[in-house]
Formats: structure tokens, C-alpha cells, sequence
């Protein structure tokens, strides 16, 4: 298979999703509000608690908006990942998996399409989470390049949580199902790390779980390159909070390199029923 | 005449379910088969591995002279597929579905657009062209998802149950559009469950159950098979009914059989109209008046219930992949 050709496949394919974004504006609504009502509860709620803790005494209300916003980022990309594979196990269902597989295109458009389009997708979720976190008080106090690279570091690594998305999705064939099921993962992965509270004030067993977690790793990752580490937080002793970009690639590259062949494996073998 | 599709021993299991036990179809260039049989039968099977989207434990197939198993994706160029349940994108317009579709067959941007323009027109779709498809009533996305199978000409073409689920006066539409297609040269491979369905459209048609071919032949074969036309007879006065068999009974091919209650008579006939005609004279000439007379050949029902031993409506089974 000539690459062009995938690739004009697979523009066509996002194409088609991203369309599905302008005519169904009601999925963008919901997988952004969910995440403004968590920077509202949780900066307004917990943020006197959290805020204290921190260590930054007055402000401390603050100080936990600036802290929380990387988290925030870090669980509403993730969960846009989800994304990817709900719509594919929709496709599956329709039986639209099975209209393209019947077509001389190129197989690996329709998930390569369908990531790209999930990235897409989270752009615009960012970008509005990220005037959500203006509009309360957080600032993105490095340079550009460092925020551009902070901003990259959680699409990519939301890009490889797609593919692990598409696996499951085509694998359970149910948009209700994989939505149940992801949902029971996803929501402890990002709640044991750094995302909404400092790793301290986690129980033992917890802290190690979070030092090595790789949500923890991306929300460091886009708290230091946004330059929202609150001043005073000790540095941590973990390597992979120490080298957050480094660990947080790391893993995106190693679940690229699981789930693109066994998605696509499973592409080639899904069918309807 | 070449044969456009051909499939021998073809074997498929899911687990221990034998989904297919051996299937051998042959399709001429340019007719249609209609495979028959009940839900489960595996016809949709047949379908999926005809179609590349499915792989035989064991069998062969070809289809528009390309090896299915060997070069699957030449295979891909050359058929159109069309499923069970309408597989159009809800959220994209009639336009953008074949549009797209047109793009995947690589006929190029400008082609694919005025690809999709001619199919929407054809398939008089044109006022809907700019709604997304999730606006269409169960005929037009049907009527879609066919044009969509159409795109790129294919000289092949599989419908798997194209008008399950359709109202009558939208299954008329669709068997019309079918017959259009035939007529112009389109080699096709029908399921239906059906039984008129298949009457209507197929050529030749391969009754399947549980996997296995049971019957082959012309509509008008298998419906040799359960026997011949027969000749049905309702007599004004129920006195005079055991005369008018003795006075039919030169026309009659077999046994007459009588209902006494409905003053009916039923006799196997050979020679259609010319042993109605002949029929009618006779009774006239005896005197005898009748209510109703009508020639009834065997449905494709009473082909089912023959060679399966069941209607073919009865089937319980779930359908396997």
C-alpha cells in the first residue's frame, strides 16, 4: 500500500468524524462541560482544603486553581480519548466498519482517521478548557515554546490512549458497554495521581501507584511547562515525576507500538455481529 | 457463459456452531441467485466471505474472476455490498455519504461528486440530497446505502436481506431498482428470506438450511419438485361435487382431492390455461355450475415446507455472523 494513499484515505475517514463534531455539537458541549464543572467544584469546593495543603498559606484558594488546571487538562484529554473508541464500537454496530472493510481502501485509514480526527477533537476541548482556567484565575507563567510543548506532551499521550481506546472499542462492539467500562478504569487512573491533589497527601501504597503512573507523569509534565509548580512544593523523589516529558513519551511510544497492530488486528476481524 | 462467482466447500464455525458445512454456489455472468433459507441458515455467511469480509475455515471462492482468500483487496475493486441494516453515516448528508464513499474508491474529488450526484438522481434521492441521511424514512436510507454499493460500478454486486424490514409499497420500489440494475448487466447475489422476494428477482435460486445446500435450480424447478400446477374447482352445489370430479377426471394429472364443507375440489393438472379451458368446457357441457375455478402453482413456501420439513418462517435459530 502506497503511503499517500493511506493518508488521503485516512483525511477522508476524519473528515467524515470531524463533520459528525459540526452536526452533533451536543458530544462537544458535554465532553467539555463536564470538565468547566471539575475546574468550578474543584477550585471553589475543595480548593480552601487542597489549597492549604499545598503549603502557600494566604491565597490558598489560588494557589490550588494554578495547581489543579494541569490535572484537569490531563483528565479531559484522556477522556476525550475515549472517544475514539466508543464512536468506532458505534461504527461497528451500524455496521459502517463493515461498508468500509468492503471497500479496496487502504484498512489502516478508518483508525488512523479516526485518532486523528479524536486529536482534533481534544484541540478544541483544550483550547476551551483553557480560557475556563483563564476566566478563574490560572496563568500560564513560562514561555511559549514551553507551553507549546506542554500542550503537546498531553495530546500525545491522549493520542496513544486513543489507540488503546480503539482496541477496546472494536473488541466490545457496544458504545454502552465500552462507555461503562471505560469510565470504571479511567475514573481511579486519574483520581490515584498528582491530578487533583499533591502526591502527599496520598496514603502510602497510593503514592507509589501515582509516582509511577503515567497520568501523574503528564500532569507534572504540563504543570512545569505551563510554570504552574507552586513555589515551596518539594521536588519529587520519583524518576518519572522527575523527568515527566522523558516518562510521559516513553509511554505513549510503548502503547503506540502495542495498540496500533493489535487494533488494526482487530480491525480486520471486527464485523458487525 | 463464465461464472462471476463461484464458491466450493466453503466451511465456517464459530466454536462448536457450524455456521456453513460445505457450500458450493455458482453464479453466471449477468444473473441473479437469490440464496434462500430461514434466519441462521448462514446465509450472511456466504455473503461476508464472498464479500472479504470473512474468512473460510476451508473452501474456495472466487468472485469477478479474482481469488477471494489470495487477493482480497482486487476482490474489493470489483463488488458493491450492501447490507442487512443500512449502513449509512447518519450524521453526514446523502451527498457526503456517497461522496465519501466515492473518495475510498479512489475515482478522484471531482468524480466521486459527480458520482454521487448521478446515484442520488437515480435513486430519486435528489430532494434529500443535502439532509443527513438520519432524516430519511427506512426506504431511502435503503435506497442510499444500494447507491452507495453502486459507486464504482461494480460488475458485482451483493444485497444481503435488502428489503427486510421495509414496508410493501418501499419493498416494490427496491425490487424495482433491483431490476434495473440486472437489466443492465450487473451480476448479483441476493439473500432474502423471502420467498416471493426471490421468485421475483433471482434466477436461479439455492435454498440453504443449517449450512448445507438443500435445493438448486429456477424458481419454476424447485417448484417442479413439490409437484406440478393444480387446478382448484368450488362448485355451486355441493351435491353435484363427486360428478364434477367424475367429469374432470380426463383432465386431471393425479388424484383429486375434495372438501365436501366448501364444495371444493383440488386436481393436478398439466398444461396450465389449456387444461383450465378444457376444464371449464367439460363442466359446462355437464351442467355443472361452478362459484370459482383458479389454476394454483406451488409456492416457494410449499417448496420450503417439502424440502425442510418446516415453513420457512418457523426457523428459531439465531443468524451466526
Amino acid at each position: 500500500m502506497r503511503v499517500p494513499s493511506v493518508l488521503a484515505d485516512a483525511d477522508v475517514v476524519a473528515r467524515r468524524n470531524i463533520t459528525k463534531i459540526k452536526r452533533v455539537p451536543d458530544l462537544l458541549v458535554f465532553t467539555t462541560l463536564q470538565p468547566i464543572m471539575f475546574v468550578l467544584l474543584f477550585s471553589y469546593v475543595f480548593g480552601g482544603a487542597i489549597g492549604s495543603a499545598l503549603g502557600s498559606g494566604s491565597g490558598a484558594g489560588e494557589a490550588y486553581r494554578e495547581f489543579l488546571m494541569a490535572g484537569i487538562f490531563a483528565q479531559t484529554v484522556i477522556f476525550g480519548a475515549t472517544i475514539t473508541g466508543s464512536a468506532l464500537a458505534e461504527d461497528v454496530k451500524k455496521g459502517i466498519i463493515d461498508r468500509f472493510r468492503s471497500l479496496p481502501m487502504a484498512p489502516s485509514a478508518v483508525l488512523a482517521g479516526r485518532t486523528l480526527s479524536d486529536v482534533v477533537n481534544n484541540v478544541i476541548v483544550l483550547v476551551v478548557m483553557s480560557l475556563t482556567g483563564l476566566a478563574v484565575g490560572w496563568r500560564i507563567r513560562s514561555g511559549f515554546v514551553d507551553a507549546v510543548i506542554g500542550y503537546v506532551v498531553l495530546l500525545a499521550f491522549a493520542y496513544a490512549v486513543s489507540w488503546i481506546m480503539a482496541w477496546v472499542g472494536m473488541l466490545v462492539r457496544s458504545p454502552e458497554v465500552f462507555n461503562n467500562a471505560s469510565f470504571i478504569v479511567i475514573f481511579p487512573l486519574t483520581f490515584i495521581a498528582i491530578t487533583f491533589v499533591p502526591l502527599d497527601t496520598l496514603p502510602a501504597p497510593l503514592q507509589r501507584f501515582a509516582e509511577w503512573n503515567p497520568v501523574s507523569s503528564v500532569t507534572q509534565a504540563a504543570r512545569e511547562q505551563f510554570g504552574n509548580v507552586i513555589p515551596g512544593t518539594p521536588e519529587p523523589a520519583a524518576w518519572p515525576l522527575q523527568n515527566p516529558v522523558l516518562y510521559t513519551l516513553l509511554w505513549a511510544v510503548v502503547i503506540l507500538a502495542v495498540f496500533i497492530p493489535l487494533a488494526n488486528l482487530q480491525y480486520r476481524r471486527s464485523t458487525s455481529r | 457463459m463464465t461464472d462471476a462467482i463461484t464458491a466450493s466447500g466453503l466451511v465456517k464455525r464459530y466454536g462448536d456452531v457450524v455456521a456453513l458445512a460445505g457450500v458450493d454456489l455458482s453464479v453466471p455472468s449477468g444473473t441473479v441467485l437469490g440464496l434462500l433459507g430461514p434466519n441462521g441458515a448462514g446465509k450472511t455467511t456466504v455473503v461476508r466471505i464472498l464479500s472479504t469480509l470473512l474468512r473460510p475455515d476451508r473452501g474456495s471462492a472466487t468472485v469477478a474472476g479474482v481469488d477471494v482468500l489470495a487477493d482480497p483487496r482486487e476482490v474489493r475493486r470489483r463488488i458493491g455490498l450492501s447490507g442487512q441494516y443500512a449502513a449509512v453515516d447518519e450524521y453526514l448528508t446523502g451527498f457526503e455519504n456517497l461522496q465519501m464513499i466515492g473518495r475510498l474508491y479512489h475515482l478522484g474529488r471531482p468524480r466521486a461528486r459527480e458520482r454521487a450526484r448521478e446515484l442520488l438522481a437515480a435513486f430519486r434521492l435528489e430532494d434529500a440530497a443535502d439532509r443527513p441521511a438520519r432524516t430519511y424514512s427506512g426506504g431511502m436510507r435503503r435506497r442510499l446505502d444500494l447507491a452507495g454499493a453502486l459507486v464504482a460500478n461494480p460488475p458485482v454486486l451483493f444485497l444481503d436481506e435488502p428489503t427486510t424490514g421495509l414496508d410493501p409499497r418501499s419493498r416494490i420500489e427496491m425490487w424495482e431498482v433491483i431490476q434495473n440494475l440486472v437489466k443492465a448487466g450487473t451480476t448479483l447475489l441476493l439473500t432474502t428470506q423471502y420467498l416471493e422476494e426471490a421468485d421475483v428477482l433471482a434466477d436461479t435460486i439455492v435454498v440453504i438450511d443449517h449450512g448445507r445446500v438443500i435445493a438448486r435450480g429456477t424458481a419454476d424447478e424447485l417448484k417442479a419438485q413439490v409437484g406440478g400446477e393444480r387446478l382448484e374447482v368450488t362448485v355451486s352445489d355441493g351435491d353435484r361435487l363427486a360428478d364434477a370430479v367424475d367429469v374432470l377426471a380426463p383432465v386431471a394429472a393425479g388424484e383429486a382431492s375434495t372438501e365436501p364443507h366448501r364444495r371444493a375440489m383440488t386436481l393436478p393438472v398439466v398444461g396450465g390455461a389449456s387444461a383450465l379451458v378444457d376444464a371449464l368446457r367439460r363442466l359446462d357441457a355437464a351442467g355443472i355450475e361452478v362459484d370459482d375455478v383458479g389454476l394454483r402453482r406451488p409456492t416457494l413456501d410449499d417448496v420450503f415446507l417439502t424440502l425442510t420439513g418446516r415453513p420457512a418462517e418457523d426457523a428459531d435459530d439465531q443468524e451466526v455472523a
